[in-house]
């Protein structure tokens, strides 16, 4: 028999990651406007940290690989950036 | 008798095939890329035999469009991307910097497993009627129109992605994690610092790609409006999407060729490389720098016009780091004791031709000439004089030079001169045309043209006959010294890297002590002798 400890911290990550899940689709009916979908991205944004933080055991990471992580984030802002660039100043 | 080595340890196929030792992974990258570099040279040659007429005689418009299509494909995901970081890289990083092995073995030999099923998925694309995209797979064509095989061939291009991302990390972890004792950031290999660039972009970049060749199968097969303005999408989401993977992606082609001449320059001028620092930084320059100019490729495409101007300054900032890497090898040179092996003569041409192919990127980053040359020969002559002058001719330049290495075998030196003037000469009659054709205005993807373009295409199409026979001598004298070829000491080169201080081909566990670095790369005598890096 294995001493291996059932992993309630991903259980429970996994958990919540379902709420938000259904949080985000339930407060997608409601007629909110513009806010919709900065609800949806807030939602998405915690989400995304659970993930890191949890499932990617971020929260235990030297700081080499929390650069290379912040890096990843830092180069989807890239995107973003020079991406909302072309979108928002076209004639 | 020959010492135990990584060849001769077992013969089994299961030894081969389940391997984790990055020398044998290597060699199974190094057979696959042959294949596929062949198939992406058949369609290529198809194409220049089409191209010698100004009417179609070989080909369907529908074909052509599906041979250029399966040439991109191939080439840049199945053979210019893993070429040198896959093949080179994974057999020499561990030796360069005296660890037995890369950080995940079995990752490793996943990268190749996952490589080969992307490739034959891509395959089966071909026989089951190929794809008419071009490589580039732009909505909304790919997405509405396109009657060819696009969500197969996008799914053989997303599983090497992941092939990729393994093997980015890989090196990544393995750079950082296990270099020999002594060997800090500043006593490392040129050719390390530029595949940890290249991995950084890997890691970086190629999960952007899976996303977007996903969204393409998601607009395709379920019709959510993604890129389809009709159902709300945005088709230059697409183009911004896949060039901010894709331009990223022409420097994975292009910094490990710069590496592998890091290498050759130094050796065969037995000099320090000049100014190791600034090369060093300018390839982590180029890795940043080159994730802000991908705009470049979508001046023509309707975005603002401030967005064109910020990605055209870009493009000019991200020249500066490949020009210092330039100057700094010419200036190697200078005083050298210069020898013109063969890996020196691919070195001196790759310079050259990488040049002409940096400096022709110029002309393209100004907005006004790209509005008269997007989409015409002048493009297509300029990233091949990068990709195949630049990129191909590293390779192959590298693969000579660490050809004892890996094999334990000398190949014969006059056919690889041979070879090696003839590549120049080929590809310059090939592609020069192609600069002519395009400032002209001939456009690109056509198989019919005026007849007033013949001349330079039948220059380019005799250009491409003597390319393809200076590609495949090779495949003979190089397949010869496999076999027959004669024994290789562990340091034909007199080269100072920790690689050449271990025997041709290594042990199994590359070092029977573990190296200790004592010294910077590329260190030289007064009289041109290599000093070890571990003496």
């Amino acid at each position: 028999m294995t001493n291996w400890p059932p992993p309630l911290h991903l259980v429970g990550a996994w958990l919540a990651l379902v709420a938000l899940l259904v949080l985000t689709v339930s407060l997608a009916h409601l007629p909110l406007g513009a806010f919709n979908a900065a609800i949806a991205m807030s939602i998405g944004a915690v989400k995304a940290a659970i993930v890191a933080a949890i499932f990617m055991e971020l929260r235990h990471r030297d700081a080499t690989t929390l650069i290379f992580a912040g890096a990843g984030l830092f180069w989807l802002g890239i995107l973003l950036w020079l991406g909302m660039m072309d979108f928002l100043t076209r004639t | 008798m020959t010492d135990a080595n990584y060849l001769n340890a077992e013969y089994s196929l299961r030894s081969w095939f389940f391997t984790t030792d990055h020398k044998r992974i290597a060699i199974l990258y190094f057979a696959s890329l042959i294949l596929f570099f062949f198939i992406g040279g058949a369609a290529a040659t198809a194409i220049r035999i089409e191209l010698a007429t100004p009417q179609a005689d070989l080909v369907s418009s529908d074909m052509y469009n599906r041979l250029f299509t399966m040439h991109g494909i191939i080439m840049v995901w199945f053979f210019l991307i893993p070429s040198i970081p896959n093949t080179l890289g994974n057999f020499i990083v561990p030796l360069m910097i005296g660890a037995r092995d890369l950080a995940f073995p079995r990752l490793n030999l996943l990268s190749w497993y996952l490589f080969m099923l992307g490739g034959t998925v891509t395959l089966f694309t071909v026989l089951a009627g190929g794809i008419d995209t071009g490589w580039t797979f732009y909505t909304p064509f790919s997405t509405l129109y396109s009657n060819s095989y696009v969500a197969v061939a996008v799914t053989g291009v997303f599983i090497s992605g992941f092939s990729s991302i393994l093997t980015g990390l890989n090196f990544i972890v393995t750079i950082h994690r296990l270099r020999a004792p002594g060997l800090t950031w500043y006593r490392l290999p040129l050719f390390i610092w530029s595949l940890y660039a290249t991995s950084i972009i890997l890691v970086l970049a190629t999960p952007v790609l899976a996303m977007t060749l996903v969204l393409i199968a998601v607009e395709r097969l379920l019709g959510v409006g993604i890129f389809d303005p009709a159902i709300g999408g945005d088709p230059l989401l697409f183009q911004h999407l896949f060039w901010f993977y894709s331009h990223p992606a022409v420097y994975i082609m292009i910094l490990p060729g710069m590496g592998v001449i890091n290498e050759l320059i130094s050796c065969f001028s037995r000099k320090a490389v000049f100014g190791y620092k600034f090369v060093a930084w300018a390839s982590l320059a180029i890795a940043a720098v080159g994730f802000l100019v991908w705009g470049h490729h979508m001046f023509v495409s309707g975005q603002s016009l401030l967005a064109s101007l910020v990605f055209s300054f870009m493009s000019f900032v991200v020249a500066v780091p490949s020009a210092i890497k330039v100057f700094n090898w010419t200036a190697t040179l200078h005083k050298g004791s210069i020898h013109f092996d063969a890996p020196m003569l691919y070195a001196l041409a790759f310079i050259g031709l990488f040049t002409i192919g940096g400096l022709t990127g110029l002309f393209l980053a100004c907005l006004a000439y790209d509005v008269h040359a997007t989409d015409t020969y002048f493009v297509v002559a300029h990233f091949h004089y990068i990709m195949v002058g630049g990129m191909v001719t590293a390779y192959f330049g590298g693969l000579h030079y660490w050809w004892p290495k890996m094999t334990g075998r000398l190949y014969s030196e006059y056919w690889a001169r041979t070879a090696a003037v003839l590549i120049f000469f080929g590809f310059n009659l090939t592609f020069f045309p192609q600069f002519v054709l395009g400032a002209e205005g001939m456009p690109r993807r056509y198989h019919v043209y005026p007849p007033e373009f013949q001349v330079w295409n039948v220059l380019s199409s005799g250009g491409a006959t003597i390319l393809a026979v200076a590609y495949l001598l090779p495949l003979f004298y190089l397949g010869y010294s496999l076999f027959f070829g004669a024994r290789a000491p562990a340091n034909p080169w007199n080269a100072p890297g920790l690689e050449w201080q271990t025997p041709s081909p290594p042990p199994e566990h590359n070092f029977d002590q573990q190296p200790i670095v004592t010294r910077p790369p590329y260190q030289y005598s007064p009289d041109f002798k290599a000093e070890p890096q571990n003496a």
